[in-house]
């Protein structure tokens, strides 16, 4: 057994004892962010397109099942279905509008889009506008797991969490995750060698909305509630600094990231009030002026160099 | 009365100076954005906070030191230059060997701590700065009636962004800062401290931005997200522009308030909505913007 298959063994054992110690209801959003940071890695990290607008597809699967869930009374497991489709579907019209601008004004473009949805989201009616939407039921998982329950709540975001993390680790992996990372690599030579990388960016615009979806369904589920912070732009701004802190392009980097904000935010929001801000931005501001490759990155280079010096020692 | 469109001439007129209004803020930020961008590679996400910082820096004068609105018409934009010119040689220099979404970010990074720093300071609650008396009062057209601060504003921030295009079009100083744009080693090969131009640039683009809001300051409720609403309305703005031209800033900040006005008068619910429906809409047609370069 090598040590990576124990690394993963031993965090889903974590997993799996986790709510015995801790309120199961914090680790649940620790998870929903952890997997909305992988899901914009997926952008960001392995195809290396800023998104600036990434909270319109974690608010809106929110708001779908939200809606469906307590309108047409659908089961769990269709609402978040129909979250994850509703958030693909805006990100393949969003990716094919940003597609056409490259480098910064891709961000730009995001950002001004997500915008758009948060000005819609605001007027109509059946969002709640800024009370929210309140009530939704958290309903029986395939009609016989009472989701009202903390722990089997949790039990279907571990494993949502866990089996979404495979799924990005498979892409990433895959001859489709290649080319993502060649296009970040070296675009003018992913074209040359004939790979049509606007398809292939749209294509990895959806995928990362989907699980968004996964993640905005899933914490709208949790905390039966659903309201405009989900699609604001500063959400957008927090799961890009959640990569970036905890490592760009790596599998671990976004969960360790998310784990720090939310985390950060819970113990210091009624210590230090509107500092909060100011501290979270230092740290950002530093984590990219000095250790670029954030946590995970410097820590396994650290690893892989002193590797190296005991090698040449022995 | 006179009703065009089903609305009254009085109401849309009013509604046209409203947008006037709003689009020479918009055409003051997007310019500075765009000289910024052209010199240093970096779009600068804090340019909304520096409109907010000047609006807060204008009150700030007032309320302690009861300096008025003149003295922060010359003060404010002088200090967030300075604000600027040490942001730039302590935090930006380091990023400009990197990729540009590293600006965005870093930038991005700077509007949290400013914005937060405001929020200690100020509070969230909404204040008030007073239209300064020598510009209060109404001007009486014979078919509607001004208020005599906006068409100031108006008319204050189209000569801000006349002289800044006087200077880059015409003169020898906006010569080497073209040049510098297209290419500053050579231009720092010829003898031109370019590392100093570029420190300029960013101090001059900063202070527009603060001198825009304290223009903006009797306008609104000051509140410090004032900042971040503007930024993201510019950057549809300079999508549909395009960060090419200065004129182009210009036209299309103007054209786009007056859009916004417009919407507002015959379907207020598109009034927020109108300038990023605009920027798909271009996008799709003109995927360089309307002014833009390759």
């Amino acid at each position: 057994m090598n040590s990576r298959t124990l690394l993963i063994l031993a965090g889903v054992a974590i997993l799996a004892v986790a709510p015995v110690f801790v309120y199961p209801m914090l680790i649940v959003k620790l998870l929903c962010f952890a997997l909305f940071a992988s899901a914009f890695n997926l952008m960001l990290g392995y195809t290396g397109l800023l998104s600036f607008g990434h909270a319109m597809f974690f608010g809106i699967a929110g708001y779908v099942l939200g809606l469906g869930m307590k309108h047409l009374g659908w089961p769990p497991e269709v609402g978040l279905l129909a979250g994850m489709a509703g958030a693909a579907l805006l990100g393949l019209i969003a990716g094919a509008i940003a597609i056409r601008r490259e480098g910064i004004y891709f961000a730009m473009i995001t950002l001004a889009i997500s915008q758009l949805i948060y000005f819609i989201a605001m007027q109509v009616e059946w969002t709640g506008r800024d009370d929210g939407l309140h009530g939704i039921p958290r309903g029986h998982l395939f009609g016989i797991i009472d989701l009202s329950n903390d722990f089997a709540l949790y039990g279907l975001v571990a494993v949502c969490f866990v089996l979404a993390l495979a799924g990005i680790r498979r892409i990433v992996t895959s001859p489709f995750g290649q080319v993502l990372t060649a296009i970040r690599e070296n675009e003018p030579r992913a074209i040359s060698l004939g790979y049509d990388v606007e398809r292939y960016k749209v294509m990895a615009f959806v995928l990362s909305a989907a699980l968004s979806g996964l993640a905005g369904g899933l914490k709208a589920l949790a905390l039966s509630y659903e309201s405009l912070n989900d699609l604001h732009w500063s959400l957008s701004g927090e799961v890009v600094m959640m990569c970036i802190l905890g490592g760009l392009g790596t599998l671990s980097g976004p969960v360790v990231g998310a784990f720090f904000v939310i985390v950060l935010q819970n113990f210091l929001a009624d210590k230090v009030g509107e500092w909060l801000s100011v501290i979270i931005g230092l740290v950002f501001l530093f984590c990219i002026l000095a250790m670029r490759k954030g946590f995970v990155g410097e820590f396994t280079d650290r690893l892989s160099s002193l590797r190296k010096k005991q090698r040449a020692a022995s | 009365m006179t009703e065009i469109f089903g609305v009254p001439a009085q109401v849309l007129y009013g509604q046209l100076l409203l947008g006037l209004v709003n689009g020479s803020f918009y055409a003051l930020l997007s310019l500075g954005l765009s000289v910024i961008f052209g010199l240093l590679n970096i779009v600068n996400f804090a340019h909304g906070t520096m409109y907010m910082l000047g609006a807060f820096l204008a009150y700030a004068l007032l309320m302690p030191l009861g300096l008025g609105y003149w003295w922060a018409f010359i003060l404010v934009p002088l200090v967030a230059g300075g604000i600027g010119i040490i942001i730039e040689r302590t935090i930006l220099h380091r990023i400009y060997g990197l990729d540009n979404i590293y600006g965005l970010l870093v930038t991005f990074g700077l509007t949290m701590v400013i914005e937060g720093l405001v929020r200690v300071y100020f509070g969230v609650s909404g204040l008030r700065y007073p239209v300064p008396a020598s510009l209060s009062g109404m001007l009486d057209l014979g078919f509607m009636r001004l208020p005599v601060y906006r068409v100031w504003v108006i008319v204050a921030a189209l000569g801000l962004c006349l002289v800044t295009w006087l200077v880059i079009e015409r003169t020898r100083l906006g010569a080497t800062l073209r040049a510098g744009t297209e290419n500053p080693k050579l231009v720092q090969a010829f003898g031109v401290n370019v590392p100093l131009l570029v420190t300029l640039v960013f101090g001059w683009g900063v202070g527009l931005a603060a001198l825009a809001g304290v223009l903006a300051a009797p306008l609104m409720q000051l509140t410090p997200q004032i900042g971040h609403s503007i930024i993201i309305t510019v950057f549809g703005v300079v999508v549909i522009g395009g960060m090419g031209s200065i004129l182009g800033s210009i036209l299309s900040g103007l054209t786009l308030g007056v859009l916004e006005g417009v919407a507002k008068v015959y379907y207020p619910e598109a009034s927020s909505t109108v300038i990023f429906v605009v920027m798909i809409l271009v996008l799709l047609v003109r995927p360089h913007g309307l002014f833009g370069k390759q």
